[in-house]
């Protein structure tokens, strides 16, 4: 199980130019490496680092493939019959929309939700720091809430243990793909991604061309089904005289979608027209049922067509994790990872020792794996940098340290190059139901959405 | 897509190599003293802006004034850029009907802004953090959560043209 023991970060512990500087030579002669390729987020890149998608693709295939043989089987089958029996248009509108869906739907699934890139150390330290204002040498793992007004109400930003950082307000951490992410709507298993600030407009325009596309659709093998029972025939002989019975086929599909989908369109509407998350609408941050006191919606600009325009049409943000850009040899040094750093505590809590060893074997072992660890962190065979870091640490250390088992942990975690946590998949094999669940807002509001310390936060 | 990532990488780039210049041309003997952080401040939302609390730690090094006019000036040019307005809109708008593949050819309002946000930075930093032996970097590096003022040792060196 992750180990959720918070761990102090000595800012003595970290080095700025010299080793570094010491390094550059080497570095160079190494190839400069792009920032996605030790992206500590659970992500998949591809050419290049131009395509970012979660790791666990869900059932996106199984949206696509859908998408794709019911408008395969459109075109084939219902399209002749229905411009020879009506209009040329209908195939052109199917068309449009068929692109349209699918165009949207790739770039739901391929563009950067809003990830926030973690902390540094330096900065993790500096918060810790801030917090820590008693200056008295027992650790205590900082506060996890922070309260701040925005536009006049009182609003708590967490603190994020992996990202080791005051979430932003609207932010959540999304255990699936390990990153936080700004106005994080949910996680869609059937986009393959997360839905948030960057790409909630192409998941909105996704959802409501697919109502489109699937009522168009089943319009028109109705309309297909009609036409052929109206020459004085039954409607089950004009099914069984319909090419190959495929009508029947896509009638099923688009019933079953059509509830789900436009209910999801409908639901997402409201939350577009309120300003809200799906986060926020399920734990129902702003709900006015909650006690005497007036909790409104901070964000709202309270029009309708006012939200609309800001969600949907509002300025398009950066990606903020840039993923093309070089690493430069100071950047080398890893950022913070709760799941794979465990950097050991110096000043070491007396209270929670899981395994005592003596001071040198935590430095032999340090020594040892500080290779294997920076081959684990950023997948590709790492020089000294991480070394000197790592090792220049556990000098210092007086006591051993509790995270001992933890260090070893990870260490022996199999290494890829976008290495996860071992840990972390424990907790995504508890409730592999809900991330295949259906889209259904009926299902919405029943649905559990932990936001404790493991920082679950998923979607119907 | 492809395009707004590579004008990101870009900046960011021209951004790293401008500090590494900077760092180790002008400043004989970069040892850092301490890193000042400046917070962002969500009074007004969600929207991108910094807080204007002028740090402790620069007293010695630097004027209030100069400190809060760099602020005040970012926090202008991110709400430039994060402006609802018609021209805003009206990307978005035409965004939405080409299915959004306009913003592979088409740099967004965000983009432009930011590469001011850069320009400024080097410039302040060149005009008056550098001489003081202080080093602004770009809140974009830094996912936009703080500015990061690195504050040198000062050693009275003489700053190189």
């Amino acid at each position: 199980m992750r180990n959720c023991e918070y761990q102090q970060i000595d800012p003595l512990a970290l080095s700025v130019a010299p080793a570094s500087v010491q390094n550059l030579t080497d570095k160079k002669a190494e190839r400069l490496r792009r920032k996605w390729e030790v992206f500590p987020g659970k992500n998949r890149f591809f050419c290049d680092g131009r395509v970012i998608v979660a790791r666990q693709s869900g059932v996106l295939p199984l949206t696509l493939g859908l998408i794709v043989v019911t408008c395969g089987l459109f075109f084939a089958f219902d399209c002749p019959f229905l411009v020879e029996h009506l209009t040329v248009f209908i195939p052109v509108i199917g068309g449009v929309l068929f692109v349209f869906v699918v165009l949207s739907l790739l770039r739901t699934s391929f563009t950067d939700p809003g990830i926030l890139p973690r902390a540094t150390l330096d900065e993790a330290a500096d918060i810790e720091k801030q917090i820590d204002t008693s200056g008295s040498s027992s650790y205590r793992p900082p506060p996890r809430t922070k309260e701040i007004l925005i536009n006049q109400q009182v609003v708590k930003l967490k603190y994020c243990f992996t990202c080791k950082m005051f979430r932003p307000p609207r932010t959540s951490h999304c255990s699936l793909c390990d990153n936080c992410v700004e106005r994080f709507d949910h996680h869609c298993p059937w986009v393959g991604n997360c839905v948030g600030k960057r790409n909630y407009r192409f998941f909105y325009s996704f959802i409501i061309s697919l109502s489109f596309l699937t009522s168009f659709i089943f319009g028109c093998v109705i309309a297909h089904i009609t036409l052929r029972s109206q020459s004085g025939k039954s409607l089950i002989q004009a099914i069984q005289e319909s090419p190959a019975r495929y009508p029947l086929m896509e009638l099923v599909i688009c019933f079953f979608s059509i509830w789900s989908i436009l209910g999801l369109s409908g639901f997402h509407t409201y939350l577009v027209a309120s300003n809200l998350t799906t986060n926020e609408d399920i734990k129902g941050s702003w709900s006015s049922k909650r006690g005497a006191e007036e909790s409104g919606n901070p964000y709202t600009y309270n029009s309708i067509l006012a939200n609309c325009c800001v969600t949907l049409c509002g300025p398009m943000p950066p990606s903020l994790i840039d993923r093309r850009g070089f690493l430069s040899p100071e950047e080398s040094v890893p950022t913070v990872s709760a799941s794979e750093i465990e950097v050991p505590s110096f000043a070491a809590k007396n209270d929670a020792n899981m395994c005592t060893q003596s001071t040198k074997d935590v430095l032999e072992r340090m020594l040892h794996s500080s290779a294997s660890y920076g081959l684990c962190l950023l997948g590709t065979p790492k020089t000294t940098p991480v070394g000197l870091e790592v090792t220049g640490a556990p000098a210092r250390a007086a006591e051993t340290s509790p995270t001992e088992r933890c260090w070893h942990q990870t260490a022996d975690a199999p290494c890829s190059p976008f290495s996860t946590s071992s840990t972390s998949d424990s907790i995504h094999s508890i409730n592999p139901a809900f991330r295949l669940a259906s889209p259904s807002p009926s299902l919405g509001r029943a649905m559990l959405v932990l936001d404790e310390a493991p920082d679950v936060s998923f979607i119907p | 897509m492809a395009t707004t990532d590579l004008n990101c990488s870009e900046f960011h780039n021209d951004q790293i190599a401008t500090l590494s210049t900077h760092s180790l041309q002008e400043l004989q003997h970069p040892v850092v003293s301490t890193k000042v952080f400046i917070q962002r401040d969500y009074s007004s939302g969600t929207l991108c802006k910094f807080q204007n609390k002028f740090p402790a730690e620069l007293e010695s090094r630097l004027d209030r004034q100069h400190f809060e006019e760099t602020i005040q000036t970012l926090n202008n040019l991110y709400a430039e850029a994060e402006k609802l307005g018609g021209k805003s809109y009206l990307e978005g708008c035409l965004a939405c009907l080409t299915a959004y593949t306009i913003f592979l050819c088409m740099e967004t309002q965000y983009e432009k802004v930011l590469r001011k946000v850069a320009r400024y930075i080097k410039e302040q930093n060149e005009k008056v953090y550098i001489p003081r032996s202080l080093l602004l970097t770009d809140p974009i590096e830094r996912g936009l959560r703080v500015i990061e003022i690195t504050v040198f040792e000062d050693r009275g060196f003489v700053p190189t043209s």
